[in-house]
């Protein structure tokens, strides 16, 4: 029995900043104190306020600690667990109230944020599996197996309206449906997680899977059930190492407990799961290719149909579902659909999850209800764009998907309105966007991902992508022509519609939604060879302002080209000549312009 | 684990120590004076008992915390008991004995020990 649990955040993102080494100081200074009996300390995962980490958390008080350093565990020993006096000035601020701490519950952060794939994760130990049963674990399992059938599984989930969260957003129902009546010969057939997450800037299926591997087990079996399979496998990224071993141990632990295995709670239903592991792949995210590699052959897609509920791994009847689907399950079979329909938009229910990324002052991991608008995420949870710039735009699904502007940013986020704005939810990345951006090298950053991540087996998605990138870096460097703009559309619209797989298709929808909100910003790279954002290298200058300039030659110093030197004009008032910078040995670094105490410099 | 009863066993066991980390705000707070005047007059063993008696009653409305020194340094072991929507109870001169008796009568039972209040005592 202890009176007080410090949870420390054993996530990836604390893990780099540190984390580890905090928990053994914590566990030592606690020991030296003599609370090693009253105070326990527990590794969680992540909380999601990955920019302030590492985090701390002391209950039953609820104190947010943030980015603790190891020098301040003793202070926070002897001061806060010893003698109950909170460390205020270690304190994540906006918790710090005249009346008090207030709890992290009400902060802009956490306040209009509802977690349901989260629930567990930064609350419970995700590696001891009596903690994820204490908070009603495996429960939903042991309801399902003894008192529902499998049609009857099925039908919650369909009622529940839940669609896929790895970004396409088919309705999961459907899908268990399909792979349990298509094929019905006794045989056997599988249940696969994909958590192979790749996108750029999303980690919620990390986090997930850090925190709660636990849920993603038990929807599984629940799945498995329900379809009539008995075998899982979990598709995941090698480059998750801690993911990877928390899955392993709680493998482990649910198949010492009989949750996994043979004649689970003794009804005479077997399960198991089986991790593999992705070599990095982007294209193995895609649910072809992911069983193809599974099988153990090249991860290519393959044509479909047939759909894998007919002939998926090892041409079995199959599901796939993303790692945050399989989050929602238990808590859906816990509480019932309308529970779960009662949240989010007419045609996209619950809850997503987004990872916050680019120019915003929370950087983490939000849960908000399906029907949020983008503002409320960018400016209220995320706390706005630092140093006052201005929101430009907001990048969701990754390179599968587009950029929102700032006219869109009160349209309520679901899976179909963010098709219709030319987007998609994808796997729900969210990259925000500043003045200093410029939108034409976001979409060639893009391209640049999907050239080097294509697999090469269909033409319009290898060749295409390719000749798109070419494209755009002709843009980037002042050379482009409007006849390009032009080529470039009708060429986009052409793999869309010729490529094999959903990489290939959804490649060019980052040139696509960029043209269609920033098309002046491409205008202004074609015409008036000039990059509006200064991003682009190759359309930039550099020039001193004469009048400006005192001339003390720190932009000298700093220049690596030796591009600058003395004029023989002096300004008015001032005693030595001006600087200027000689284009031809330009090379664009900016280091002059850093380094000027008195804004003298300046790009265009 | 081969039935749903084991696995009822396992969740009440944690349950306890899982509900320590909720954030309801119509949790009743038990709050111990743990400054070096609390410790020295032995308010560790009153926290101490507060805490285990409280999980072991499964009251999981009821969350047991400590705090600094509130200035009446010769009334420690002060223990206060901030129930939503009443009134501060505040126990002084406590003892673990004492304690358990406040689970019993006033967290479990509803009714404030007045003979132990602050304000029985003259001051």
């Amino acid at each position: 029995m202890y009176r007080s649990h410090v949870l420390v955040c054993g996530g990836t993102g604390c893990t780099s900043s540190g984390s580890q080494k905090i928990m053994e100081t914590l566990r030592t200074e606690i020991a030296k104190a003599g609370l090693d009996k009253e105070v326990s300390v527990v590794q969680t995962g992540c909380h999601g306020l990955c920019a302030l980490g590492p985090i701390m958390i002391v209950y039953p008080e609820a104190v947010f600690y943030s980015m603790v350093k190891d020098e301040d565990i003793p202070e926070i020993v002897s001061e806060h667990l010893v003698k109950g006096r909170v460390v205020k000035r270690l304190v994540y601020e906006e918790t710090v109230t005249d009346e008090g701490i207030k709890s992290l519950a009400q902060t802009d952060f956490y306040k209009k944020q509802h977690r349901i794939a989260l629930r567990n994760c930064g609350v419970i130990n995700p590696e001891n599996i009596d903690e994820y049963i204490g908070t009603r674990g495996y429960e939903a399992l042991g309801k399902v197996l003894t008192s529902m059938t499998p049609d009857e599984v099925i039908q919650v989930i369909l009622d529940s309206g839940l669609r896929g969260r790895g970004g396409a957003g088919f309705p999961t129902g459907r899908k268990w449906q399909l792979a349990k009546n298509l094929v019905q010969d006794g045989g056997q057939k599988y249940v696969c997680c994909n958590a192979d997450e790749g996108d750029p800037g999303a980690f919620m299926d990390r986090s997930v899977l850090e925190g709660d591997p636990h849920a993603v087990l038990e929807a599984m079996a629940i799945a498995g059930y329900a379809i009539g399979a008995s075998q899982g496998y979990i598709y995941v990224r090698a480059e998750y190492p801690i993911a990877v071993q928390r899955l392993n141990i709680a493998i482990g632990q649910a198949r010492e407990y009989g949750l996994l295995g043979k004649d689970i709670f003794g009804t005479g239903f077997d399960f198991d799961i089986e991790l593999r592991l992705g070599a990095g792949a982007f294209v193995c995210g895609e649910e072809t290719a992911l069983m193809t590699s599974i099988e153990g052959n090249r991860g290519e897609p393959r044509p479909r149909p047939p759909f894998p509920a007919v002939k998926g791994l090892f041409e079995r009847p199959t599901i796939l579902n993303n790692v945050e689907t399989y989050a929602n399950v238990a808590q859906i079979i816990l509480n019932g659909a309308e529970w779960f329909a009662s949240m989010g938009t007419e045609k996209s229910k619950g809850t997503k999850v987004f990872a916050l990324g680019g120019k915003i002052k929370n950087t983490g991991l939000v849960e908000v209800p399906m029907g949020t608008t983008l503002r409320e995420i960018v400016e209220e949870i995320g706390g706005g764009i630092p140093n006052g710039k201005k929101f430009k735009a907001a990048q969701t699904g990754g390179p599968s998907g587009g950029c929102i502007p700032a006219e869109h940013l009160d349209v309520p986020i679901d899976y179909d309105n963010l098709i219709a704005i030319g987007s998609m939810m994808g796997s729900g990345g969210l990259i925000v966007m500043d003045e200093d951006n410029c939108m034409v090298d976001i979409a060639k950053f893009f391209l640049e991902f999907t050239v080097d991540e294509s697999c090469g087996k269909c033409t319009p998605c290898r060749i295409g992508t390719k000749r798109l990138y070419e494209m755009l870096d002709k843009i980037t460097k002042g050379k482009g022509t409007l006849e390009d703009l032009d080529k470039m559309e009708e060429l986009c619209y052409y793999i869309k519609d010729n490529a094999l797989c959903g990489l290939g298709q959804t490649a060019p929808n980052p040139v696509l939604s960029t043209l269609r909100y920033f098309k002046d910003e491409y205008i202004a790279h074609v015409v008036d060879k000039k990059c509006p954002a200064g991003v682009c290298k190759d359309l930039l200058s550099f020039t001193i302002d004469k009048e400006k300039c005192i001339g003390c030659g720190m932009c000298a110093k700093q220049c690596p080209a030796s591009a600058i030197s003395k004029t023989d004009y002096i300004a008015p008032g001032k005693k030595l000549p001006a600087m200027a910078i000689d284009p031809a040995k330009c090379v664009k670094c900016g280091a002059c312009m850093a380094t000027c105490k008195f804004k003298a410099i300046s790009k265009k | 684990m081969k039935s749903l009863e084991e696995l009822k066993a396992i969740r009440e066991k944690m349950q306890g120590s899982v509900a320590l980390r909720n954030e309801d705000s119509d949790q009743t707070r038990v709050v111990v004076g743990m400054a070096t005047c609390g410790i020295a007059s032995g308010a560790r063993p009153v926290l101490n008992t507060l805490a285990e008696a409280v999980a072991e009653k499964k009251l999981d409305k009821v969350s047991v915390t400590q705090t600094g020194c509130i200035g009446l340094c010769q009334y420690e072991p002060i223990v206060e008991v901030y129930e939503p929507g009443k009134e501060k109870v505040t126990y002084v001169k406590m003892t673990p004995d004492k304690a358990l008796e406040v689970v019993n009568r006033h967290l479990n039972g509803g009714a404030p020990i007045k003979e132990y209040t602050l304000n029985s005592t003259t001051l």
